[in-house]
């Protein structure tokens, strides 16, 4: 594909689509990628980009990190900036999965003590972390307890005995973003999602063992102030969110926004799915306090995965999880929208950042960092797909320009439709055997939508925030075992 | 099959559109498409479990898209694949009304090649028109 005339190069990695594309832009909107992704980049992600800058209230830019592909109301890969005052709170600026995320885990164990238990490992994964569609999870919860867990998230997992207290400092926010109110929330959102809670979901959702190799180390010093100091050494990572309440939460808000967003407050969007309304209105106020709340089930639900994970492996290596060093590397959310204070036109101001399929990459010595990250910056987690490795990233004062947001994953390149026709789930399970990967799934289809055919390459994607300084390598990890809903 | 997905629309979701000479089959065939998603042969889920639900709205696109999310609140909460096995959709106190019986079984991995879970009814592109032939309808749906 070739780059559409409206896109202008600012530099090798900054682009850029003029407010005079479109009536109604009210900023230009900004692509970090170098000049190969812009080519592979759909149409769909312009138009939506452009959709996104009419939004009132937006600071700056509509911004699309390297990783930046079609979505829906935002593109995937959108991040913008509103003015809390006199801008707005979008649900398609966040995503259906609030709080999607990812969460990476240390071990103390090398590749040559996990491979002879692998299979062992991963089974026993796959039979204690539920996933797939229709799942639920292990902890039994009334609909009075979910609302405590909504409120405190990984606060309310430490309570429970499922979190050790340092997970809850290497997490975003310590796990629990202030303002949730459970009253915001229907009882349809709760209904739906209050037995997911430590459950993987479905479609791009994995846990993944994961190997870092001397040879994948970028940074050394960066890499073990992340605890990556043994050759060889296994990690575990990640991804999921807050499943059906988070979807339901986000679904209720977008079909009250539709209608209140014209008749109340003479809004108009380009495509509905970027219905919103002021931030300060009841409706704003009500949306960001229940979109809170799935925020905080979504921390819980990762960290009641990781306890099960620890669990597996205590039980396969007879080993406490402590002694086997399973301590967290960090867990940041990548679908969002939160109060950040960033400088503005030379000013500190506090603006409502919506991160949808974009990272958090905050630099060193940067506020809401655990002081052992002070000096490195932030990990930034970005999963690739599960044939061709992840990295651990470090967030950089350069990112400044882009209020510290980097890329989230690799992107798809074909969709999930046409991937089940070239490739069969069975099939991609035994050839990823033979390269030494072992993959349980609760769905052969499924599995065969996120063979790696279908996504862009991870590598150039991570390389490109490097090249544009919004995040910076540290480690590559490769995949050994995998399992996905 | 009166519903066909489309791969080049929103690659990281499924976008199909949907076709029928009543407004009824839009509706039944977009709950198909909906559920074959989640199942990828939808004969295999029984008529096990029947329930009614009503609808109304004063958009009839929207109609559309309250009904499908509706099948996915049902598929969390009640843990049930349904499918319509009736449908009418009409006109009560200026609002366009819906009413279904839905049937179906809690999903079984031995039983039913589940496949990916639908999250939401996205309104990016959502349309539901009339043609010369009877209706139309396009639904990108997050996964």
């Amino acid at each position: 594909m070739s780059i559409p005339e409206v896109v202008k190069k600012v530099s090798d990695t900054v682009w850029e689509i003029p407010i005079s594309y479109k009536e109604g832009m009210r900023v230009p909107g900004r692509i970090y990628a170098t000049e190969k992704l812009v080519k592979e980049m759909d149409a769909g992600v312009f138009e939506q980009l452009s959709n996104v800058a009419c939004l009132p209230g937006i600071i700056n830019y509509a911004y699309c990190m390297p990783d930046g592909h079609w979505g829906y109301g935002f593109p995937i890969g959108g991040m913008a900036a509103m003015d809390p005052e006199k801008g707005v709170i979008s649900p398609g600026g966040i995503g259906f999965d609030i709080n999607c995320g990812m969460r990476l885990v240390l071990t103390n164990l090398t590749l040559e003590e996990v491979q002879p238990k692998l299979r062992e490992l991963v089974d026993a994964l796959f039979r204690k972390v539920p996933a797939g569609v229709g799942s639920t999870g292990f902890i039994k919860l009334s609909k009075n307890e979910f609302a405590e867990v909504t409120e405190q998230g990984s606060r309310w997992c430490l309570r429970k005995g499922y979190a050790w207290p340092e997970d809850l400092e290497n997490t975003e926010e310590g796990g629990c973003f202030k303002g949730a109110d459970a009253s915001k929330v229907s009882a349809k959102a709760v209904e739906r999602g209050f037995d997911q809670v430590g459950t993987l979901g479905s479609g791009n959702h994995y846990c993944e063992l994961q190997v870092a190799k001397p040879e994948n180390i970028f940074e050394a010093e960066t890499a073990r102030a992340f605890g990556i100091t043994i050759p060889n050494q296994v990690v575990i990572m990640f991804h999921c969110g807050s499943r059906g309440f988070g979807h339901q939460v986000a679904t209720d808000y977008l079909q009250l926004f539709l209608n209140v967003m014209e008749k109340k407050y003479d809004i108009r969007v380009n495509d509905r799915e970027l219905s919103c309304a002021p931030f300060r209105s009841r409706e704003g106020q009500d949306y960001f306090a229940a979109m809170t709340c799935a925020i905080n089930m979504a921390f819980a639900n990762r960290q009641v995965i990781l306890h099960r994970i620890r669990e597996v492996f205590s039980d396969v290596f007879r080993k406490d999880a402590r002694a086997l060093g399973m301590q967290m590397v960090y867990d940041v959310a990548h679908n969002t929208a939160k109060l950040e204070k960033h400088t503005i036109n030379g000013k500190q101001k506090e603006v409502l950042i919506h991160r949808k399929g974009a990272t958090r990459a905050f630099g060193p010595g940067m506020e809401g960092l655990p002081e052992h990250y002070k000096k490195t910056g932030q990990p930034v987690i970005i999963g690739g797909s599960m044939e061709t490795g992840s990295y651990l990233l470090v967030g950089l004062p350069t990112a400044a320009e882009a209020l510290y947001t980097t890329a989230h994953g690799s992107g798809r390149t074909m969709s999930r439709h046409q991937a089940k026709k070239l490739i069969k789930g069975q099939k991609l399970q035994q050839d990823m055997e033979h390269r030494g990967i072992y993959v349980r799934t609760a769905s052969w289809g499924g599995l065969a939508e996120e063979a790696g055919i279908a996504y862009k390459n991870i590598d150039e994607v991570v390389e490109a925030t490097e090249l544009a300084g919004l995040s910076r390598r540290v480690v590559r990890l490769l995949p050994l075992g995998n399992i996905k809903g | 099959m009166p519903y066909r997905y489309r791969d080049d629309i929103a690659t990281a979701d499924v976008a199909f559109e949907v076709w029928g000479e009543s407004l009824e089959e839009v509706f039944a065939a977009a709950a198909d498409a909906t559920m074959n998603v989640m199942v990828e042969d939808i004969s295999t889920i029984g008529c096990l479990h029947q329930l009614t639900v009503e609808l109304g709205h004063d958009q009839l696109d929207l109609l559309l898209f309250s009904f499908l999310n509706e099948l996915i609140f049902l598929k969390d909460a009640r843990k049930l694949l349904l499918r319509v096995q009736d449908i009418s959709i009409g006109m009560e106190e200026a609002k366009f009304a819906l009413k279904s019986t839905l049937c179906g079984e809690m999903p079984d991995a031995g039983k039913h090649r589940l496949a990916t879970d639908v999250k939401a009814v996205t309104l990016h592109r959502f349309s539901l028109d009339k043609t010369e032939s009877g209706w139309q309808a396009f639904v990108i749906l997050d996964i």
